[in-house]
């Protein structure tokens, strides 16, 4: 079925009349006065069942009516799937939401429809491959799981991206239906990673996420090309591939914090190898390249529009970033504050949670978070709890005064919870502690009770962090406590007057007396308070409060609440004397009245550092389910060098070896990376295979061609867009062409050779060179190739042996030479059938070295970076030399 | 990701659901309900509520809920960025974002859902692709699908989606070829009671209507660029090129876009186009209190400030006010007690006023709090930071186009304390 007949609307000029006669009948009924009572739905049915397609597509538009009112549709199952294939586009779309709604109750029938979508993933168009295999997958019928499994497998390598895009959606999808199979999944994901289309980069990593994501190997050879996609990839992929990325980073990379502020130009580090670096840990901090490369290449996405992307860059730079280099974070997070209400509400407790532990980060933009009346009250406490954060003895004038405008705000809980928060800046900052206290007391005729009880809990904090002599505050509460009604509030002035009883003989009995009139009418808390009141006064001062003490723990003794009666119980043993109890009774004084350490007023956003930044669990404080642990640092970093062998692969694989014969060389280049892989580690003691592979080179090496420059592209991709960032190639340079063999010393075969000034395809090592070879003779010249080397070690990618050249005919070949960073003359033999003569290339230095353009910045990076990987020496001509401009 | 989402009306009702995943019944609803009901306030409903086996993330946009179910870990921001980005569309295609027109429209709505969110993870948000695949319902086209039987879903099928330009739809075609760009700045500040400056700084954005044929490559250059701080993109901008030359460097999409949002480095002083004088008394003992506020105009460069609205929430002791104003309307609800003056536009020669009393509960105490005032208002052409786009230039196609800049100042979160 071509695409166009799939969709093309077909509806000519008599689906138009009908439609007519249609609307003046059915129009007017609107969605919301539908109901799902059994006669409409047999309409419905009977709509469907029609052949005309409006009516059809009428009775669709309903069912999607009753589905989106969460009305019930599924015995029309029947009547809608055999619409499946309609060829009428919005038809189709509607009978697909029905389908992934109602599939999974409706399994056999769904099975009807299957076969449409296994012909469509046929469809030479891409994107009804596409819809094909997302609604195939959407819907839940274990039945048809290899079915999935069988298209999903072949999406994945599906020329256009948008249709791989699809598939890494279906894995996700096929996962949650069987999670058996999870091992074939996994293998597409794996497939999936190394594709290069930004399309596909977010959704095969939330696949990731999804089924595995604790396959942090499977990342290794990706993580380059990941971070340098990043800024391409759409909006919600960079989120999710950032916090992959933050995961796999904490993994890999060793701590960044330890020895901050150290220098990083230690030279002699530069020279250490990576091993010897990871031994001793006394070495300053060298940042590894690659982490260093995340780092630059998430910081642009900060100015992204996406509030989510900034978070999660954010939090990326919170957990990765050396301790001096997070605060380029900070201008970006405020202005989120600009956005709607909750993004503001879960950046602000994100900037909570790091003002604690950086307070320097946000304290420049301690105004952003003033709070103003149209705030609503969840905003406004997380910006109080900031402020609080905030404070220090610079600030704290300014911070209080604004704290006394909220104080009088109208909103009471607000004003509760700034009392809260002067509390903690005068325990925090000792400054201002008096000044705080005495503004606390003024609040104490304030007519707002909440206001009033409030700054009595936390005076009452307060005092008990500074016992000196406050007698007269406590006075000031006694007094206050028959007005105020806050059961909190007046349990804390008796807790005080009990605690500090000495210190106000006169009137600690007073209060004593008028609870004993009002103990039954009191909240259980008060009452508690009470009874220690009275036994705290029975030791001190049993002259005057003896009685009283024995009715208070009578009356607790028959009250309704078990505590109140336990603890009565337990005071009067303890207090009073009596035959039985002894041994307690003499350390009652020393029980009761021992000095009680001071409660820590802290912020609520102590413990939530436990969870990574910008989490749900984060934001709930709770751990989330599929809250996946953000692990520490690995100590040393034994990781590194695995990593290194794993995705620096290329440029240890191409690194000149001495001794090795050039067969070797080629054998290795043309076999496949997975072989290169095993052998990286055995490399030395396997030799025999070499020699027997090399036959095979030469017929090898014409199929290989193909396979080599797109899989020598990848290196070259890998090496230089990755690591030296922009290799400019300039193609647009004057070419020099230089003589290599003249015509009339070489019996008509002239060579001339030029440099192309472009990365070599065949090693990274190699110097591309172009030979042109022209026959100047009159007969046939054959069977034109490379003969022996001088000396034999030199490492020469041959151009493939030219069979036959016609008189007068030129041809250009490319070969690459390794002329070791030297610009020693390479001496090799070019010959034809009969003869052999001996030709030399002598580079110029210019030639060896590949232009960049980068600021002094970046080149001091990259040379860190190349020196951290322990590649100081030139690992070829093309790396490690840099323009500075 | 995304497993389910339902829109709640204010009242209470679900009027919506839709699964992107398997159905998750509609009673996960109460434990969002129940925090309703807690929250003092519509807006004070945490946007986030565990439930025992869900997550519930909400916004609140036009007085409807967006509640959003998830099932495990997930960046919060995510879901509510996707939420608000779910609103605007609505929004893009039926003008407003009201019950009504969700119901309306519900298979327009159902429609573009459905292509939003594949098993929960966004796919086409890009409001340039979304209408290459269902097109806006039009009264024209309502007119002409309910007569031909054709459809809202789109023929083509959405090239965007592959391009490397994915935010513009191709082959656009104009008779007339206008650029817009609106460079809006909004001040925020508190004022304090004295009328000093506690706080002001000036956010700013750049709202482009681009109405071009082809694949035009614009470029806008600044005056000043320097005045930039902190600036945030539309995708479509090349962020290398500003780094470099300050230059805004980008294909547009097709039609109306944000370009770029900014604010305005803190060094530079805000200058702050109104000032209030403000008087207002209770005394101790009587029932009555003293209302007066005059409203002038300050550092304007000339420019008059017009649509003007003072608004206040009054204490809770004051029972009715009895005002009256200079120029404009003013209404007071005794329930909520809000206090909203609507001034128009302020004549330098003759300033606004509203003077008068109000009386307060007998026999309660003088209420301790003084209102804030929140005043909103409009300087034409004008951008209050000094910001000016000095050209825009257009590459890859031949005809000349119409350009045109309109400058705005409005009072953002604007706050006077008394």
């Amino acid at each position: 079925m071509s695409s166009t007949a799939l969709y093309n609307d077909q509806g000519g000029a008599e689906t138009a009349v009908e439609a007519g006669q249609e609307s003046t009948s059915s129009t007017g009924a609107a969605f919301g006065l539908f109901s799902a009572d059994f006669k409409k739905n047999e309409d419905l049915k009977e709509m469907l069942e029609s052949n005309k397609e409006s009516h059809k597509l009428e009775a669709m538009k309903r069912i999607v009516g009753l589905i989106a009112k969460g009305k019930n549709a599924s015995e029309l199952f029947p009547a809608v799937v055999k619409n499946v294939a309609s060829k009428n586009i919005e038809l189709k779309k509607l009978v697909y939401v029905y389908l992934v709604r109602y599939a999974e109750e409706q399994q056999d029938l769904a099975l009807l429809s299957i076969s449409t979508f296994q012909r469509a993933l046929k469809d030479p168009n891409q994107f009804i491959r596409a819809s094909a295999l997302r609604v195939l997958s959407s819907i839940r019928v274990p039945i048809i799981v290899p079915i999935m499994m069988l298209a999903i497998k072949e999406a994945s390598t599906d020329l256009s991206p948008y249709v791989r895009k699809t598939s890494a959606h279906a894995i996700q999808k096929l996962y949650s239906l069987d999670p058996d199979q999870k091992e074939q999944l996994i293998e597409v994901i794996e497939k999936l990673l190394k594709d290069k289309s930004t399309l596909v980069a977010g959704s095969v990593v939330m696949a990731f996420e999804e089924v595995c994501p604790d396959r942090i190997d499977l990342i290794h050879k990706n993580y380059r090309k990941l971070c340098n996609l990043l800024v391409d990839v759409e909006e919600w992929g960079q989120v999710v591939i950032i916090s992959m990325l933050t995961r796999y980073a904490r993994t890999q990379f060793i701590n960044p914090w330890k020895e901050d502020g150290l220098d990083e130009n230690n030279e002699t580090a530069f020279y250490d190898s990576d091993s010897e670096r990871n031994q001793t840990e006394a070495k300053p901090y060298i940042m590894d390249p690659d982490h260093r490369l995340l780092l630059r290449n998430t910081k642009p996405l900060l100015q992204s529009r996406n509030t989510a992307v900034v978070m999660s860059v954010a939090q990326l730079y919170w957990h990765l970033a050396p301790k001096h280099e997070v605060s380029v974070v900070t201008k970006s997070l405020v202005r989120l504050l600009r956005s709607h209400r909750e993004v503001q509400f879960i950046v602000l407790q994100n900037i909570a949670t790091m003002s604690i532990q950086r307070k320097g980060m946000f304290e420049p933009f301690m105004k952003s978070f003033y709070v103003r009346s149209t705030d609503p009250t969840n905003i406004k406490t997380l910006k109080l709890e900031i402020l609080t954060n905030l404070a220090n003895e610079a600030n704290i004038s300014t911070i209080l005064r604004e704290f006394q405008t909220y104080v009088k705000s109208q909103d009471k809980e607000f004003a509760a919870a700034t009392i809260q928060a002067i509390g903690r800046c005068a325990t925090n900052i000792s400054e201002v502690a008096d000044t705080c206290l005495n503004g606390l007391v003024q609040l104490l005729s304030n007519r707002d009770e909440t206001v009033v009880a409030e700054s009595v809990v936390v005076i009452k904090k307060l005092l008990q962090t500074q016992p000196s002599q406050h007698s007269e505050i406590i006075k000031h509460m006694a007094k206050l406590f028959d007005n105020i009604t806050v059961p909190m509030a007046r349990a804390s002035i008796l807790w005080l007057i009990g605690e500090y009883c000495e210190k106000v003989p006169k009137i600690a009995p007073d209060v004593l007396r008028k609870m004993a009139k009002t103990f039954t009418t009191e909240e259980d808390i008060v009452k508690l308070q009470t009874v220690n009141l009275a036994a705290k006064l029975y030791l001190t001062n049993s002259k005057q409060t003896k009685l009283l003490t024995q009715y208070i723990l009578n009356l607790g003794k028959y009250d309704q609440n078990y505590d109140i009666r336990d603890r009565t119980r337990f005071i009067r043993q303890l207090i009073v004397p009596s035959e039985k109890s002894s041994a307690l009774n003499k350390y009652a004084r020393r029980i009761l009245l021992a000095s009680k350490p001071a409660p820590v007023l802290e912020s609520a956003f102590k413990d939530r550092d436990r969870y990574q930044l910008g989490t749900l669990s984060h934001s709930l404080n709770i751990k989330a389910t599929g809250y996946q642990e953000l692990c520490d640092w690995p100590t040393i970093a034994p990781d590194a060098s695995v990593r290194n062998v794993e995705i620096i692969e290329p440029v240890n694989e191409w690194v000149p070896k001495a001794g090795k014969s050039k067969q070797r060389k080629s054998e290795k280049f043309y076999s496949d990376e997975e072989e290169d892989r095993d052998e990286a580690g055995s490399e030395s003691s396997s030799t025999e295979d070499s020699s027997s592979s090399s036959s095979e080179e030469s017929d090898k090496s014409s199929s290989a061609s193909e396979k080599t420059s797109s899989e020598s592209e990848a290196n070259s991709i890998d090496l230089f867009a990755l690591l030296c960032s922009q290799v400019t190639t300039s193609s647009f340079s004057p070419v020099k062409t230089y003589d290599l063999l003249h015509h009339m010393s070489a019996k008509g075969l002239a060579a001339k050779y030029h440099f192309p000034r472009q990365p070599c395809l065949y090693q990274p090592c190699m110097v591309a060179v172009q030979v042109i070879l022209t026959n100047c003779s009159d007969h046939n010249l054959e069977e034109i190739h490379i003969g022996d080397r001088i000396p034999a070690s030199l490492n020469i990618h041959c151009f493939n042996t030219i069979e036959r050249l016609e008189p007068g005919a030129a041809v250009t070949v490319s070969m690459g030479i390794d002329f070791s960073d030297s610009t020693q003359a390479a001496n090799f033999q070019l010959c034809t059938k009969s003869d052999k003569f001996n030709v030399s290339i002598q580079p110029v230095v210019g030639e060896l070295l590949t232009p960049s353009t980068m600021t002094e910045e970046d080149f001091c990076m990259e040379q860190r970076l190349k020196l951290a990987q322990g590649t100081v020496v030139p690992v070829g001509s093309y790396c490690c030399f840099y323009q500075l401009y | 990701m995304i497993h389910s989402l339902f829109l709640i009306n204010a009242s209470g009702d679900i009027f919506l659901e839709k699964h992107w995943k398997s159905v998750v019944s509609r009673s996960v609803c109460d434990y969002f309900f129940e925090a309703q009901e807690r929250a003092s306030e519509p807006e004070n409903v945490p946007p986030v509520i565990p439930t025992p086996h869900h997550y519930l993330i909400s916004v609140l946009r036009h007085r409807i809920y967006f509640v959003a179910v998830i099932q495990s870990e997930v960046p919060p921001l995510f879901v509510i960025e996707f939420l608000h980005r779910v609103v605007d569309t609505f929004q893009d295609y039926f003008g407003v974002c009201t019950e009504a027109a969700i119901k309306d429209n519900v298979v327009v709505v159902y429609e573009l859902l459905e292509e939003m969110l594949d098993n929960g993870f966004p796919l086409a948000t890009e409001s340039n692709i979304l209408k290459e695949l269902i097109k806006p319902p039009t009264i024209l086209r309502t007119m002409v699908n309910t007569i031909t039987g054709s459809t809202n879903v789109g023929e083509q099928l959405p090239t965007g989606q592959l391009s490397v330009v994915p935010w513009r739809r191709t082959g656009v075609k104009y008779t007339n070829n206008e650029a817009y760009f609106d460079v809006v700045e909004e001040i925020d500040a508190i004022i304090d009671k004295s009328g000093s400056t506690i706080t002001a700084e000036i956010q700013g954005v750049i709202d482009a209507c681009v109405k071009l044929t082809g694949m035009p490559d614009l470029t806008l250059s600044f005056m000043n660029p320097r005045l930039l701080d902190d600036v945030s993109f539309h995708p479509c901008v090349r962020f290398k090129r500003w780094e470099a030359e300050r230059i805004l460097s980008f294909i547009p999409p097709d039609g109306n876009f944000r370009l770029l949002s900014y604010h305005v480095s803190s060094q530079n002083l805000v200058a702050i186009p109104v000032y209030v004088k403000h008087n207002i008394t209770f005394r101790e003992g009587s029932s009555q209190g003293r209302f007066d506020l005059t409203l002038g105009p300050k550092q304007t460069m000339g420019k008059a400030v017009e649509s003007v609205l003072v608004s206040s929430q009054l204490p809770r002791g004051v029972l009715n006010v009895n005002l009256n104003p200079s120029q404009g309307t003013y209404t007071f609800d005794p329930v909520t007690k809000l206090l909203s003056w609507d001034v128009g536009k302020i004549n330098p020669q003759k300033l606004p006023s509203l003077k008068g009393s109000m009386s307060l509960q007998a026999g309660a105490s003088k209420p301790d709090e003084n209102p804030t005032f929140n005043i909103q208002f409009k300087i034409q052409q004008m951008a209050i930071s000094g910001l000016k786009v000095n050209r825009l230039d257009m590459y890859g196609e031949k005809y000349k186009p119409f350009k045109g800049i309109k400058y705005m100042t409005k009072a953002g979160k604007f706050q006077v304390r008394t």
